[in-house]
């Protein structure tokens, strides 16, 4: 990914003044685009009147990371057969996807507040044929974690060195397929495989532990022959440094357990899974949202008007 | 244990249909460079037992789990390889959403080949026997669906679905097969053949109600009956040049096929045919039922998909044929 952020253009693109880009703070840049992905994304769901802000917001750290640090892909290399591969297994979170692949100019930003609308490629869940960036579609849980479990064997076949990632939410867990793609990873020795759990303890309806209980997490991992990281989902540095440690595992696949807020970053959607379902947001809400996020009055006017 | 202790395997009969595209499969492999074939521990029941052993490393066990298999085949698939994902057709369709949405809609070059289609399962009874495959996959925007007759018609089919870019669902078979074609036979998608000429009722069939059309041709032929057999392997996309042709020729038609009325060939024909010049149709296949447990030719008698009552259909087409002129 592109070591210096992108140059502001205009003013909802950015709320925060520009690093100084002589002196390039990877860090820094990662938390600045997270910051955008999480304006855009709240941005993207008010316009599209519907979409799933609390499982977006929980996982803009990672994929503000791995996309920032991680992997090696460009907008001028989406079709390289060496680039790294990522797949949002979670699908429904499709709008921080956009905002982050916005940001660094895999499509454009104003564009991609189009979100769910008819006609444009940007719909509520990814689909490789409207964006040919999005490594597959994606949108029924458990499947896009099989996918990258195929793409890693694929690139292995071909002696090709990228690596395959995939972000799965915690609900995720509970679809069958996920395990049978476990063991199968596991068993084949995948070390070019790395799953990403957006923790965030929540699904459509309730707790996890309400529904259909998950934990021990990381011991189910572990039993299926992974290698466990169990991480602060939010905290950038031990994100790029757990990141490094799964992509120098050998032999086995890795399992990033990312401990996540639900809604992080928006103080009335955290830690409620009210905010998980494709809710609408009212202005005031947005608005709300955006504050919180520390936008401007007229980045608020520019995100917001339609 | 010896090797001469060793249970027999049941049904491995030399000339059938999954023996021919494992074969054949593995014949032309070193073509294809990018072929890999995953199974899910059923490779000595769907033919590529053959592949495994001539090239270990394009073969990829995937255990018993048809779902990540399915979905893993769409992620080989977008690597640029050529997956050919294989099992029995009745647990392939538990990977149905993985079909739908990581093969078909994400339009991914993986071909599904399904033994053990229809009653052609036998004993194992009506839990395996898997009778709605050609409607599920038919109803797959984009997925090519393809039920081959004999075993040169299932080579050629085998190495045409290589040589097709798209999602592909193809049925083999496990019993022995009636040997129908010659080395010079002819297989491309989408088009069926006239394999049996007459004008009085066209007879069209995938897979094993084939030969058991051109057998109820000839009974009908005793009686002064001429009609046409059509030999349709691919049920989607079907053939619609030729059944225009059958109806303009013949009149009305009966479709034959091992599985549900609802949904397959049956279906197909008739969608093609009322969009063009509507005409009798009659169905053979199951009347919307399950299978149940019994050796297949027994089944299919059971069943009533065999050449006498093709035949009967024939005379009742013919006869609404008659009733509209």
């Amino acid at each position: 990914m592109p070591i210096c952020a992108p140059v502001k253009e205009t003013a909802f693109e950015t709320a925060t003044a520009h690093p100084v880009v002589s002196a390039p703070d990877i860090e820094v840049q990662i938390a600045e685009a997270a910051r955008f992905t999480r304006r855009h994304l709240i941005a993207s769901i008010y316009r599209a009147t519907s979409g799933h802000p609390g499982g977006a917001l929980s996982c803009a750290d990672i994929l503000a990371t791995l996309f920032g640090a991680e992997l090696n892909v460009w907008p001028s290399s989406v079709n390289d057969p060496q680039r790294d591969r990522f797949v949002l297994s979670k699908g429904h979170a499709c709008p921080t996807l956009y905002a982050i692949a916005a940001w660094h100019g895999f499509c454009d930003k104003k564009e991609s507040l189009n979100l769910r609308k008819l006609g444009s490629p940007f719909q509520g869940h990814p689909h490789v044929k409207d964006l040919p960036w999005v490594e597959t579609s994606t949108g029924s849980l458990g499947q896009g974690f099989s996918v990258a479990m195929g793409m890693a064997m694929g690139l292995r076949m071909q002696k090709i060195r990228a690596r395959v990632y995939t972000l799965l939410g915690d609900g995720e867990m509970q679809e069958g397929s996920v395990w049978e793609t476990a063991m199968c990873s596991a068993h084949h020795k995948l070390d070019n495989l790395c799953a990403i759990i957006d923790y965030n303890k929540m699904q459509s309806d309730a707790l996890n532990e309400e529904i259909c209980g998950i934990a021990p997490l990381a011991d189910k991992w572990r039993a299926f022959g992974w290698e466990v990281f169990e991480i602060d989902g939010h905290d950038i540095p031990q994100i790029l440094s757990t990141f490094h440690r799964a992509a120098t595992t050998r032999g086995k696949p890795s399992c990033i357990i990312a401990n996540t807020i639900k809604g992080k970053g928006v103080p009335y959607m955290e830690g409620s899974p009210a905010w998980h379902g494709s809710v609408k947001l009212s202005h005031e809400q947005a608005e709300t949202a955006l504050q919180a996020l520390g936008c401007t009055a007229e980045e608020i006017k520019e995100f917001l008007d339609v | 244990m010896s090797e001469n202790n060793a249970p027999a395997l049941i049904g491995s009969s030399g000339d059938s249909l999954r023996e021919a595209f494992g074969k054949e499969l593995t014949r032309i492999a070193p073509e294809y460079p990018k072929l890999v074939v995953l199974d899910a521990d059923v490779a000595g029941g769907t033919g590529v037992h053959h592949f495994r052993k001539a090239h270990p490393d394009k073969f990829i066990q995937c255990g018993i789990a048809e779902q990540n298999m399915v979905a893993a085949a769409a992620g080989l698939a977008a690597t640029g390889m050529i997956p050919v994902v294989t099992g029995f057709a009745c647990f392939l369709e538990r990977a149905y959403e993985q079909a739908r949405l990581s093969v078909g809609y994400a339009r991914r070059n993986v071909k599904i080949v399904a033994s053990h289609p229809g009653l052609d399962v036998g004993p194992d009874g009506g839990s395996a026997q898997a009778l709605e495959d050609l409607a599920a996959f038919r109803a797959i925007p984009g997925m090519v669906v393809i039920s081959p007759a004999d075993p040169i018609e299932q080579a050629l089919a085998t190495r045409a679905i290589l040589e097709y870019d798209g999602p592909v669902y193809m049925r083999t078979g496990r019993s022995g097969s009636v040997r129908l074609f010659n080395d010079d036979h002819v297989f491309e998608i989408g088009k069926g053949q006239i394999i049996r000429h007459g004008l009085d009722v066209t007879l069209v069939a995938c897979g094993v109600e084939v030969a058991r059309s051109l057998k109820a041709a000839e009974l009908l032929a005793e009686e002064g009956i001429e009609a046409r057999v059509v030999n349709m392997p691919t049920i989607k996309p079907i053939d619609e040049a030729l059944l225009k042709r059958c109806v303009l020729e013949t009149g009305c038609l009966v479709t034959a096929e091992d599985h549900n009325i609802y949904g397959g060939l049956g279906s197909a024909v008739a969608e093609a045919v009322t969009k063009n010049r509507p005409c009798p149709i009659e169905m053979i296949g199951l009347k919307d039922s399950f299978g149940t447990s019994g050796e297949p030719d027994e089944l299919a008698e059971h069943f009533q998909i065999t050449a006498p009552y093709i035949a009967e259909a024939a005379r009742r087409a013919m006869a609404r044929k008659e009733h509209l002129q």
